[in-house]
């Protein structure tokens, strides 16, 4: 079981609940990038292509990926999680940009 | 023309920050608001089915979470996600990038969507890189009518400031094979053979900014009307320029007239009379908002060239909104409402076909789109 932390927006987009900031997934193999957003997409369809473009399969450009406080946005998508993600001893967490005025 | 007392009228608003619904009986004297859905959300555009009024498309997008897109089955109250992916067809190409080189096509977001006329589970949508999709499944899944993007002139093509858009959908009620579309700064074109093949019907525009200024291609079109009585007359508002055509887009005529300035984004039709046409002058392409501060409508009832300008109700100094391509509906009412929105978050309305005109909510974020529901 994989914990995950979404932005606001997606945490409404998802109807995940109010006040409820974690969502957890299961993966099924090696948990990676790939797998666990995958895994989040199958179990929240509305989701799809909002962390990662439709076309490219990438990361949006104004999303990032922290972990056990680090950004693992550069990673690659196939690159194992951090063992205290996959562990579910930490979250991982998809973060918007902070942009404003 | 539908019972004033036995009617009741839907406003659809999008903004820059969410969609908010306005409610009001036949008198559209008072207004109920419902909102913000999808708050901090850009809602493009939402359209409500002519079959099924109850039946709402919405396009949702986000610079950070891209494109989602939104239904309603019960007049906007409750939603629902349905699919978003809007992948184009075949090889993907290129158009025109703003410095001349070639750019591939890239998808961005859905500016308009244009329910059928015949059935609530079909819809068109129009994108940015500009492609034209329908879905036949209520929003589902969505399929590019690829003619379009592969009608030879596609690699002239070219983003205007606002992005490569197809923000305009005209559906011929009298020819289900006939469509019209418009893309900013590409041009509008017709199909009469449900959307195979496509041509530019973009003679007799004439764009100084542009190096061929009667080129097939390459008009900034802003938006285009139709009165659905009379489906082989449009009415456009073109960059500079307010035009119309009388033989299905062969041949357009410039009917700025006496406008102050024909610079703008949105034009309409009065709902029963297909000759008054409204407009909405903005100053200048470098100066978006209205001439001298004041917000005016301006309206002909000859069909163009003799206008008249409206403005019991609007702001008559300091206004500097403007009003964008897609924010101006009217109803079908007795006497027949027109509807516009401002970038200053007002939408304003007349129940007496412009004579006079209020402000139904203000305040709102930046408004993208106004359509309006007329409901029995």
């Amino acid at each position: 079981m994989i914990r995950v932390v979404l932005p606001q927006h997606l945490r409404t987009l998802a109807q995940v609940g109010t006040g409820i900031d974690e969502v957890t997934v299961d993966v099924s193999g090696p948990p990676t990038q790939r797998a666990l957003i995958d895994a989040l997409e199958t179990r929240y369809p509305m989701l799809r292509g909002t962390i990662r473009d439709y076309s490219t399969d990438r990361r949006r450009a104004f999303l990032r990926f922290f972990a056990c406080e680090e950004d693992i946005s550069h990673e690659s998508p196939d690159a194992p999680l951090p063992d205290a993600v996959a562990a579910g001893a930490e979250p991982f967490l998809i973060v918007g940009a902070l942009a404003g005025g | 023309m539908m019972d004033v007392l036995m009617s009741g009228v839907r406003v659809l608003v999008g903004t820059r920050k969410g969609a908010f619904i306005l409610n009001s009986d036949g008198k559209r004297e008072k207004w109920d608001v419902s909102g913000p859905f999808f708050a901090g959300w850009q809602i493009y555009h939402l359209k409500g089915s002519p079959v099924d009024p109850n039946r709402i498309y919405a396009s949702q997008t986000s610079d950070w979470f891209g494109q989602t897109m939104q239904r309603s089955n019960d007049g906007g109250k409750t939603w629902e996600a349905v699919g978003n992916k809007f992948t184009y067809e075949g090889v993907t190409g290129t158009h025109q990038w703003y410095d001349g080189t070639a750019h591939p096509w890239e998808f961005k977001r859905v500016w308009h969507l244009e329910p059928s006329l015949t059935d609530p589970d079909a819809v068109y949508a129009g994108i940015e890189d500009a492609a034209l999709f329908t879905s036949t499944d209520a929003g589902q899944n969505w399929s590019e009518i690829s003619g379009l993007r592969k009608h030879g002139s596609g690699p002239k093509w070219q983003p205007g400031a606002g992005g490569m858009c197809l923000h305009t959908i005209l559906l011929d009620p009298t020819n289900a094979q006939r469509m019209y579309i418009a893309i900013s700064a590409a041009g509008a074109f017709r199909t009469d053979d449900g959307g195979v093949s496509w041509t530019p019907i973009n003679k007799g525009l004439v764009s100084k900014y542009i190096p061929d200024p009667n080129a097939e291609v390459g008009h900034c079109v802003h938006r285009i009307a139709m009165h659905s009585a009379r489906p082989s007359t449009l009415f456009m508002q073109k960059h500079w320029d307010v035009m119309r055509t009388d033989n299905n887009g062969d041949q357009w005529t410039k009917i700025s007239g006496n406008l102050p300035t024909d610079f703008g984004f949105v034009i309409d039709v009065h709902a029963h009379e297909p000759e008054t046409v409204y407009v909405v002058p903005i100053k200048s392409d470098s100066e978006h908002f209205p001439l001298d501060g004041k917000l005016q409508v301006f309206r002909s009832t000859t069909g163009g060239n003799e206008w008249e300008a409206l403005t019991k109700g609007l702001p008559q100094q300091n206004c500097y909104v403007n009003v964008l391509r897609d924010a101006m509906s009217v109803d079908s009412l007795d006497k027949c409402g027109v509807y516009f929105g401002t970038t200053g978050g007002q939408v304003y309305a007349s129940n007496d076909a412009g004579d006079t005109w209020n402000a139904i909510v203000r305040d709102l974020p930046a408004v993208v789109s106004v359509e309006v529901q007329t409901l029995q």
